[in-house]
């Protein structure tokens, strides 16, 4: 496991260089020119002038990409042109709400998907079944843009239970926290729920007919330590890179929900800037959220060695 | 006895609260986007000056007719050749880091807009080539020729004051902690979140202020805006969907405010821009943009568009606006015409493309004009085109139609200048012509409103018979609040001002 561990971190590394250049690279095929747009409604010539050599748009592309890289290396992610603010400020300010989103959402996700997937699975056939199959397919197909205004008229204007949107430090006020995070996790996770419900499903199935299932019944042992025990174990592990991944996606801010709920997460954040052509916020969030799914995909290996003893030789 | 006075405790407590409760109103405003650098030199969005309006004083304000009301200024006068503007300053003032306002002061920011990297205020004071302190509370300007648009510039961010010593000390830092003169102080930002202010109690009219604080929420979509609006959570939001507007005024629990805005929605076209211009008939030849224009039921636009949220218009300012010229009224539409002059100019269906932002009221507005054209055949393809990218292909001239919005500016001079004087910035279509030219610089120096009027209808003339825009409708600024607000101003700029709000219990 150490040497499988070091040569996984060996990778991240140029794997990490590799993704800050296609950011950078990608980014420059963006139409449109940032100076012009930066520069507002006025469009100033001399404030177009100055704009570009600020962001060193008159330069070739390597050195605009070492004059990015080498403030990267020391902490300096640069700075918003839109709004003047530091990135590593705007990152610092975002990453706990997007953080918090994602785990919230992911746990109504695996609250619901997983244990609605072992009963699909067990009870294959049943009203069980096509109750969860039921709700897979809704949980796919509502939009979450659709589901959230539903929810906001409903459980904040008609009831008045919910805060409509915005975003309140759990520091500051836990229980406005948690009231403002309901809806937008529910939203978010209702989605992921139904991806999980689908492939738990059909790995339990796959799983449950196996021989050393067969074996462990034949043992004698109870349902339940067949399933929980036994078959759900080795079920796991394409759930874990499903949810490692989902996650991932979620770290990288989920733009329709924060901007129905008014999170100021990364989803927002990232949408705006490029919009804005804010060139270094972007190239600041796509490195923080690649790096993030890099760890991500590194703790599913690693959690894969916990529930999968065969790989531990 | 005992009894009585200890009962008597509670509601003295209460009493003593009351004027801490009744003075602990936050206002909760909710805004259509996030605002950009809250420094007046280098702010650039409509939204920054909603912001700005409860944060940084002016020398002058603008009042509902649009009229220059006195602000930190109190009073001006002109020189006799229209090159100086002696401006006698409010005494009294303090910024909110407790620094003196003077003449100084006015001064040093005059010359922070025309000088600082990478300001937005330049070209706003261009004209201004010196500022002369007389005495603390009396500045000069001195300008390099006759500008009359600058009382009304100065009634926007080239008129606020920011305090000099705040601004030396941050340098280009200065939106991260901006320290103005206005009725509030800033606070805190936490982007695409929160911008908090609070009061500041040294304010010169603090009589006129009702609030403890002011937070505005960026929320940019109109639905979740008013679902905040409806559930409480915000007292006040602007730009309201037009299509939510007759439901909320036949539902009448919330108080709604429309005012035709100081800018305009038209279509520019590619007449002179690049060589694009000549490869199709709309930009070739004015019979055909005349033909187009005429095809345009102007009145249907707006109401399938903007749900009737908007004022038919075919000049820079609106029909109701003192400056407009009534000698060339919004022409009806009028197909047989349209046809006859496609005809004559040898076009019966001409093509081109109409490049439009992906917004959905643009997008809209493309279609309708699609469709109403088809009828005097003309062939419209739609383009629509990411914002960043449609500004770029129109300042490279890569279009022959473009759907663009103006926010406008208080004076005509802002809606005109940049956008019909040879090679300006705003000049996508790429009209140039000098007896326009010199008309605009005339208008420039004319300070009597009647004679300034009869210029621009002059230069309507010109103008409207290239059609370098058709201009097609000037929309209202929405806004919904709640009943218990009151004291709002139905200023055209559509900015809310703070002072003068109350919310009731």
């Amino acid at each position: 496991m150490f040497e499988f561990l070091v040569k996984r971190l060996a990778t991240i590394i140029p794997t990490l260089v590799f993704v800050s250049m296609l950011i950078f690279g990608l980014q420059q095929l963006l139409p449109g020119d940032p100076a012009k747009v930066l520069a507002g409604e006025e469009q100033d010539p001399t404030v177009i002038a100055y704009l570009r050599t600020k962001l060193h748009l008159d330069e070739p592309l390597p050195v605009r990409y070492a004059y990015w890289v080498g403030g990267v290396f020391k902490g300096d992610l640069g700075e918003s042109v839109r709004t003047q603010q530091p990135v590593l400020e705007l990152i610092v300010q975002k990453l706990p709400v997007t953080i918090e989103l994602a785990l919230l959402a992911m746990l109504v996700a695996l609250s619901i998907g997983i244990p609605s997937g072992i009963v699909s699975a067990i009870s294959r056939g049943t009203a069980w079944d096509h109750a969860a199959n039921v709700f897979a397919l809704w949980g796919l197909s509502t939009p979450n843009f659709w589901l959230g205004i539903l929810m906001i008229l409903l459980f904040s204007v008609q009831l008045g239970w919910l805060p409509a949107s915005g975003y309140v430090s759990p520091f500051e006020d836990l229980g406005a926290n948690l009231a403002s995070m309901v809806m937008p996790a529910f939203v978010l996770g209702n989605g992921i729920a139904a991806v999980l419900m689908r492939h738990t499903r059909s790995a339990m199935l796959q799983v449950m007919s196996s021989d050393y299932v067969r074996t462990a019944r034949a043992k004698g042992l109870s349902e339940r330590t067949v399933v929980l025990k036994h078959a759900l174990r080795n079920a796991l592990t394409p759930i874990i890179t499903l949810g490692a991944l989902e996650l991932g996606a979620l770290l990288s801010g989920a733009v329709l929900t924060e901007q129905v709920f008014t999170i100021p997460g990364f989803g927002k954040l990232i949408v705006d800037s490029v919009f804005n052509r804010d060139y270094s916020v972007v190239q600041g969030v796509v490195l923080v959220t690649a790096t993030a799914y890099i760890v991500l995909n590194l703790l599913a290996d690693l959690a894969y060695f916990l529930v999968n003893p065969r790989l531990r030789g | 006895m005992k009894s009585v006075t200890r009962n008597r405790w509670p509601a003295l407590l209460l009493l003593a609260l009351m004027p801490i409760a009744a003075h602990a109103q936050t206002l909760r405003v909710g805004l259509a986007e996030d605002p950009d650098a809250l420094d007046p030199t280098l702010a650039r969005t409509f939204v920054g000056r909603v912001v700005f309006a409860a944060l940084c004083d002016k020398l002058f304000d603008l009042d509902e007719k649009l009229a220059i009301i006195p602000q930190l200024a109190v009073g001006h006068e002109w020189s006799a050749d229209n090159k100086v503007l002696t401006l006698k300053l409010r005494p009294g003032v303090t910024f909110h880091d407790g620094e003196k306002f003077d003449a100084a002061a006015v001064k040093f920011n005059i010359e922070r807009h025309k000088t600082m990297p990478g300001s937005n205020r330049r070209g706003e004071l261009a004209p201004v080539a010196s500022v002369d302190v007389v005495d603390p509370m009396t500045v000069r300007l001195n300008l390099s020729a006759p500008f009359s648009p600058l009382l009304a510039q100065l009634a926007d961010r080239a008129g606020m004051m920011v305090s000099p010593k705040a601004a030396q000390a941050a340098g280009d830092k200065f939106s991260a902690k901006p320290v103005c003169s206005g009725p509030f102080k800033y606070v805190e930002r936490v982007a695409q979140d929160r911008i908090v202010f609070e009061r500041f109690p040294e304010y010169w009219n603090k009589d006129a202020i009702h609030f403890d604080k002011v937070v505005y929420t960026p929320i940019p979509d109109a639905t979740v805006r008013l679902a905040n609006l409806k559930s409480g959570q915000l007292d006040f939001i602007e730009r309201v969907a037009s299509s939510d507007m007759d439901k909320l005024k036949a539902e009448k629990k919330l108080k709604t405010s429309q005012i035709t805005e100081i800018g305009y929605q038209g279509i520019t076209i590619n007449i002179g821009k690049s060589d694009k211009a000549k490869q199709n008939a709309l930009g070739r030849d004015p019979r055909v943009r005349e033909a187009f224009e005429l095809s345009i039921d102007r009145q249907g636009l707006a109401q399938v568009v903007m749900d009737n949220e908007a004022t038919v218009g075919n000049q820079w300012v609106a029909p109701t606006n003192s400056y407009y010229a009534k000698s060339l009224p919004v022409p009806k539409r009028d197909i047989a015409k349209a046809k006859a002059l496609l005809k004559a100019a040898g076009e019966p269906n001409p093509s081109f493309t109409l490049v439009t932002p992906t917004t959905s009221d643009a997008q809209r507005l493309a279609l309708v004009v699609q469709a109403m054209t088809r009828e005097a055949g003309f062939d419209v393809k739609i383009q629509a085109t990411e914002f960043a990218t449609s500004l770029n292909m129109a300042d490279k001239g890569d279009f022959d139609a473009y759907v663009l919005a103006w926010s406008g500016r208080a004076d005509p001079d802002g809606n005109l200048f940049s956008f019909h004087g040879c090679k300006q910035p705003l000049n996508y279509a790429g009209y140039c012509s000098a007896e326009t030219d010199e008309l605009l610089k005339l208008s420039r120096s004319q300070r009597d409103p009647a004679e300034r009027k009869k210029t621009f209808e002059k230069i309507a003339a010109q103008v409207l018979a290239q059609r370098p825009v058709i201009y097609l409708y000037h929309r209202n600024w929405l806004w919904a609040y709640t009943p218990k607000l009151t004291g709002v101003r139905n200023v055209p700029d559509g900015l809310l001002r703070v002072s003068g709000l109350k919310l009731a219990p």
